[in-house]
């Protein structure tokens, strides 16, 4: 029988990477597989809770979370696609017309 | 028994993990992005979760990543954009994100280290099968489930008013 710590150590480690990611690198696509990694860890508590606590709840949240990633990605990469139509890069640095 | 599973997986996981974060250009971290995906899936049966897991291949490992290679390829992108290059001007968004890892990982590990949290009850003999997540899902939660189905709705006609090219 595996501990729900370990899950939530899994969890929390794949969480971190995902964060990283998605502060660190300047490939648009490269940031959404870094979200798409803290989704994934989400999902790893969820279902261990879910065994913890001996019914089905987590599982249906998770199944909505990946409903959401699934929406989530097909937009995203659509605007992805819409600002490589305006200016040939998906360079984060290149697009800072909104900051500051 | 089972941490012998559990354990090799876990590893696995967090390896590709870090390639996605490190790999070189992006089709390299979506290889090892569908390698965390498979390995996730594997710990999910392992959790009784067959449900869930069997989502996680088709959804993610399938159609997702098959959506993120399809954009991938469909940029055409200069080699100065595959390049894996942290943002410039940026020193203080990897600093944060040091900082941030490190106290989320500190809370956390201090939060469970020690507790053996071992499930108080037994799992059943049909725990986690389809047929039972199904039940609730239509039962309980059928209102959540509509709405999912509104959500990919609108998802997907967004998708295609913003990809749509120019043809007013």
């Amino acid at each position: 029988m595996v501990p729900l710590s370990h899950y939530l150590l899994l969890s929390a480690i794949l969480f971190v990477i995902g964060v990283v990611g998605v502060l660190t690198r300047r490939n648009a696509i490269v940031v959404f597989m870094g979200i798409e990694i803290m989704l994934n860890a989400v999902n790893i508590s969820l279902v261990g809770f879910d065994k913890y606590f001996n019914n089905h709840d987590g599982q249906i949240f998770s199944f909505m979370v990946i409903c959401v990633a699934a929406a989530e990605v097909s937009v995203g990469l659509a605007i992805v696609i819409s600002m490589y139509r305006n200016k040939p890069t998906i360079n984060l640095d290149e697009f800072n017309i909104m900051k500051w | 028994m089972e941490l012998l599973i559990f354990y090799p997986l876990a590893f696995l996981c967090v390896v590709m993990a870090l390639c996605v974060i490190l790999g070189k250009t992006p089709v390299n971290s979506a290889i090892s992005l569908i390698g965390m995906m498979l390995a996730l899936a594997g710990i999910f049966a392992h959790m009784h979760a067959h449900f869930i897991a069997i989502l996680q291949v088709i959804i993610y490992a399938g159609a997702i990543m098959v959506l993120f290679m399809f954009v991938i390829m469909l940029l055409n992108l200069k080699s100065d954009d595959t390049a894996a290059k942290v943002r410039d001007n940026n020193t203080s968004l990897v600093v944060v994100a040091a900082v941030l890892g490190v106290i989320i990982l500190y809370i956390i590990t201090d939060a469970i280290l020690g507790a053996n949290m071992e499930s108080p009850q037994n799992l059943s003999e049909t725990f986690g099968t389809v047929a039972m997540v199904g039940e609730i899902l239509f039962t309980k939660f059928v209102l959540p489930f509509e709405v999912a189905s509104v959500l990919l709705l609108t998802a997907m006609v967004g998708t295609v008013v913003l990809a749509k090219s120019k043809v007013d």
